[in-house]
């Protein structure tokens, strides 16, 4: 399992990065492992309001969609359309494929360091 | 090879006639433009592609079809005999009622053989097929709360081993979907359920035997639950092949079923559809029916239900699937109905008890038409998954159970054997599923590169789905 | 007694035996008795194929079949070519399931993707599915197609097939979105109108061409109505008529449907007929139903599978665009093998006849006192008024083995043609309203 330092990790296994007021949100490197091949992605539109815990987008498997929850409460300010096209770039490179760009926090649920995370990994495997 | 590729300019077929009148064309603002790229090739050729497709498709008449949930049962030929007579395929939907009495007759009749079969008062064909069905008893669902001016009841409860289109016709009646987990037995989880009811309960979804081919017994309690709390029971009659002639869905506390025609009685799936789904209710809901009722007294006419939920699609429904249903019932009758029902529960627990040694049931207890089988522990040990077990099963002439349904078993295998395959086919059947058994164990690998003798072998869905390509090209 | 069970009394008793098991009672046993059938169902006996099939036979022959047909309002009688038959008729096609096993399905997925290859190039469309039950359905789905979270409402032509506006009832009733009728005029979607009542909650705006009177609107002037309000355009269609009318590509539509009943299948008192959706690449992910795509084995070979399935209710649940599982499979490769046979040539030669038959006989009634109400152009489907009842004129032609046009009211009719009506038979229709 990949990880990278310096992100911010959910327990539903979503990375956050904080740039400035905004974040980017994408999927863990352990998330796109379990999920298998990619085939696309559902993404919000700019401008729509995400809450803590509440699913914002979906990702889709052949056999399988699952959901991806926002571990910040803001306003999508932007999306990135090329994981659209390619949602491989998911699977190859999972800390630079980004989902949503989130701007105007209002909340933010308890995150994890690499570290923390990849113990919480371990633990929810046994 | 795509028979468009096959084409070439200035072939063809000599269909009609010279035309006998003065030729009239579109005004130029409305003639097409664009090119048109429809075969072009002599009947033979054309007759040839098809037979060489059909090579390539693999029908009941093929070899065993266990795939379950299906009720993949040999299609009688007179079925089909019978729907092409010209007294049924030439008539137009809109003809005067007196003209088509005959048709009425077929209508009327199959009405009055499946309410007795299913313990229901009505039953409107118009739906096309299962999903179809559903959506319409959902919707009188929803009229039956609305006439009563009961707008807070905007859930449907579904058990978690229900059939996908559960869920998604249940959305589509506007409805949010409660899921209810199942209890170890594989049954619906009692407690669980009371809580899940309540006064926003507009009705509950399932299916007897359940999705594991499991009766559930308690299914008096179930319906009088929902009941108590003023909901309906919906009864999903994909499985009705396990139980007709034995049980009947209105005598367990149903108030709304749909059936497939297509699967317990014996019309071909044609590699896909059409089907037919008829909807049934009780009395009470009968007023909210879609389409119309076929009534008698001197001549057979259509009366539209006094509160009908309106129509769910153009004319009565998938007719000819109906003609068929039909002929089929009338050469059962009485005593072949739940024959049948008892033959094909009886070769699926023949083939499962023959397999129990090897194979891990899901729930090891008498199973209805269809059993599942988890091969989570197979795959743990030898790597094989239940999708490598089924591509096994393509180089034997078999075709593979339903694979990873329900949702709630591991690598599950769901097997429907039906009452039309004799002894020597479950035992040569299960002789297969043995040594499939021994090859994941010995040669895992060949089973990971199964099935090496079809058409193709396995192909890219991965590929397929992130870059698709669903016609072909011309300009390319 | 009738039955498909192979095995004897004595093989079953045999097979309980080796499970452990004494009588088919013990199978049944854990089911409550309170809710077991006592006694047997109040069905008739069983019966041999020879007594089922003198019984149905005598039941279709209660039916009355027309030797010529000049009604159509939503289904059309065309020649069928023989062949069309012989291959729906395949038991390898006929008997099989789903395609799910793809390795032992090439030639049904081969046939749905050749298919969506025609009904793509049919409407001018990039993306077809592989089916649904039929048009007006088709059109309910379309129509849901173009939900979005800010646009609910969806106009419909006043000039569509009654039965569509039917079945969008009821689907709208289900899923809540708001249903607008857009009004006639002169037998056409009333333009001004439509302006008027579109707005920016407008999901979409559906019109059939050529329309329920049979006249073509104008579906390029009502298409530039319904994108300068960010709205979806979909138009109902007659596959018969793109041999020779513009697509609906051409006139701009985002979601092309229709009922795919005059290509093949025969008229069946209403079903089993099909619906066709196309749509342009944009809303490709939004298609309900099945679709099949192309890719490569491990070998490099080509091969086709079910594909983009994730948008579908077995893996979406309640989150599926549509709940369509089992669709019309079989009339998919019927209209293959039609669209095949007849060919580019036949296709245009087939829609060229029926507009120039139904021309020819509206102006054939008009010459003996029948007005013709069309002032659009028309297709093969046209009204006429007269003083005579239309109950009249039906009685007058049924007498000679004619089902006259469908009566929209006591006095108008709406007439059809198609290849199938010669001038003869015309002409002789035209003989037998002379004397009414």
């Amino acid at each position: 399992m990949k990880l990278e330092k310096g992100l911010l990790y959910s327990k539903s296994h979503e990375w956050v990065k904080e740039e400035g007021d905004e974040v980017l949100i994408g999927l863990t490197d352990y998330a796109q492992s379990e999920l298998g091949d990619l085939v696309f992605v559902n993404l919000p539109e700019e401008g729509d309001e995400l809450s803590v815990g509440e699913s914002f987008a979906d990702v889709e498997s052949v056999k399988a969609v699952s959901d991806i929850y926002a571990p910040v409460a803001g306003i999508v300010s932007q999306v990135n359309e090329e994981i659209l096209d390619a949602p491989e770039m998911i699977n190859e490179s999972p800390y630079e494929a980004w989902l949503v760009k989130v701007t105007e926090i209002s909340e933010k649920e308890a995150l994890m360091s690499a570290e923390e995370y990849e113990a919480f990994v371990e633990s929810e495997k046994e | 090879m795509l028979i468009f590729e096959k084409s070439r300019p200035g072939r063809g077929c000599t269909e009609l006639p010279p035309i006998d009148v003065p030729v009239i064309m579109p005004d130029e603002k409305n003639k097409r433009t664009l090119p048109m790229h429809m075969p072009e090739m002599s009947e033979g050729d054309l007759s040839r592609h098809y037979t060489e497709l059909a090579k390539k498709s693999h029908g009941v008449n093929d070899g065993f079809y266990p795939l379950g949930s299906c009720t993949m049962k040999y299609n009688p030929k007179i079925n089909d005999e019978m729907a092409s007579l010209p007294g049924f395929a030439e008539i137009h939907p809109m003809q005067p009622s007196n003209t088509v009495q005959g048709c009425m007759e077929v209508m009327h009749l199959i009405e009055k053989y499946l309410c007795e079969i299913t313990g229901m008062n009505h039953m409107s064909m118009q739906p096309a097929a299962g999903s179809h069905g559903e959506f319409a008893g959902l919707l009188l669902i929803k009229a039956y709360h609305e006439s009563r001016g009961d707008y807070k009841r905007t859930k449907i409860i579904v058990p978690d081993s229900a059939h996908g289109t559960n869920p998604a016709s249940a959305a589509m009646a506007g409805y949010s979907v409660v899921s209810v987990p199942s209890s170890e037995d594989g049954c619906v989880d009692i407690e669980k359920l009371r809580a899940a009811v309540g006064r926003d309960t507009a009705g509950l979804m399932l299916t007897n035997p359940n999705t594991l081919g499991l009766f559930d017994k308690n299914i008096l309690e179930i319906t009088d639950i929902i009941h108590e709390c003023g909901g309906l029971c919906y009864y999903d009659g994909a499985n009705l092949n396990a139980v007709m002639g034995i049980v009947r869905p209105g005598d367990m506390g149903f108030d709304v079923i749909h059936l497939n025609l297509h699967k317990t009685f014996s019309t071909p799936h044609g590699g896909g559809g059409p089907g037919s789904g008829p909807v049934g209710c009780k009395e009470h809901l009968a007023q909210f029916l879609p389409s119309v009722f076929v009534k008698r007294e001197e001549e057979f006419f259509f009366e539209k239900p006094s509160h009908s939920i309106g129509e769910l699609k153009d004319f009565y429904g998938n007719f000819l699937v109906v003609v068929r249903a039909l002929t089929y019932i009338l050469t059962l009758g009485n005593e072949g109905i739940p024959k049948a029902a008892r033959s094909a529960v009886l070769n699926a627990n023949y083939m499962m008890n023959r397999l129990g040694d090897l194979y891990t049931m899901a729930y090891d207890t008498t199973c209805m038409h269809e059993f599942v089988m988890s091969l989570s522990e197979l795959k743990k040990n030898t790597g094989v998954s239940a999708l490598d077990i089924a591509k096994g099963l393509l180089d034997n002439g078999i075709h593979p159970p339903t694979m990873y349904f329900p949702m709630i078993v591991g690598e599950a295998l769901m097997v429907e054997p039906t009452e039309t395959e004799s002894k020597e086919t479950l035992d040569h059947a299960i002789e297969v599923f043995r040594q499939l058994y021994k090859t994941a164990e010995t040669d895992p690998e060949r089973l990971h590169q199964a099935p090496a003798h079809t058409s193709v072998t396995r192909l890219d869905e991965v590929e397929a789905a992130r870059h698709p390509v669903l016609r072909y090209n011309w300009e390319l | 007694m009738g039955g498909y069970v192979p095995s004897t009394d004595q093989e079953q008793l045999q097979m309980l035996h080796e499970i452990g098991l004494k009588s088919m009672d013990d199978l049944f046993a854990h089911i409550p008795e309170e809710v077991k059938i006592q006694g047997s169902l109040e069905l008739p006996a069983g019966l041999s194929e020879l007594e089922v099939r003198r019984k149905v036979q005598g039941i279709a022959r209660k039916n009355k079949v027309f030797s010529s047909i000049f009604r159509g309002a939503g289904a059309y009688r065309h020649f069928i070519p023989a062949i069309v038959k012989s291959v729906t008729g395949k038991e390898n096609f006929l008997t099989s399931y789903t395609p799910y096993q793809a390795e032992i399905s090439q030639g049904v997925l081969q046939s749905i993707y050749e298919y969506q290859t025609m009904i793509c190039d049919l409407t001018g469309m990039d993306v077809s599915n592989a089916s649904v039950y039929d048009g007006s359905t088709a059109a309910a789905e379309g129509i849901a197609m173009c939900q979005e979270r800010k646009r609910k409402k969806a106009l419909v032509s006043a000039c569509a097939n009654p039965s569509t506006l039917e079945v969008v009832k009821t689907y709208c009733f289900g899923n809540q979105m708001e249903l607008v009728v857009i009004p006639e005029k002169d037998g056409t979607t009333d333009m001004e109108r439509l302006k008027e009542q579109i707005d920016a909650s407008t999901a979409c705006v559906y019109i059939q061409h050529p329309n329920y009177y049979g006249n073509l609107e104008d579906a390029a002037g009502i298409g530039e109505i319904v994108h300068e309000a960010g709205a979806k355009f979909i138009m109902s269609v007659n596959p018969i008529s793109l041999a020779i009318v513009k697509t609906p590509r051409e006139y701009g539509a985002d979601i092309a449907v229709g009922d795919g009943q005059p290509l093949g299948l025969p008229l069946s008192f209403g079903g089993p007929y099909l619906g066709f959706m196309s749509c342009v690449s944009e809303m490709m992910r939004k298609l309900p139903g099945r679709i099949v795509g192309q890719t490569k084995d491990k070998n490099g070979k080509t091969g086709y599978v079910l594909t983009l399935q994730a948008r579908e209710q077995h893996i979406r649940r309640e989150k599926a665009s549509s709940n369509i599982c089992t669709n019309q499979a079989l009339c998919a490769l019927a209209i293959g093998t039609y669209l095949a046979s007849m060919g580019n040539e036949g296709l245009k030669n087939a829609a060229v006849q029926c507009t120039s038959k139904a021309h020819y006989m509206a102006a054939e009634l008009e010459k003996i006192g029948y007005s013709v109400e069309n002032k659009a152009e028309f297709f093969h489907e046209f009204v006429t008024s007269s003083d005579v009842p239309a109950e009249k004129i039906m009685n007058a032609l049924a007498a000679k083995d004619v089902l006259g046009g469908y009566p929209l009211d006591g006095h108008r009719v709406l007439w059809c043609c198609t290849e199938m009506n010669s001038k003869e038979e015309i002409d002789e229709v035209i003989r037998i309203l002379k004397e009414v």
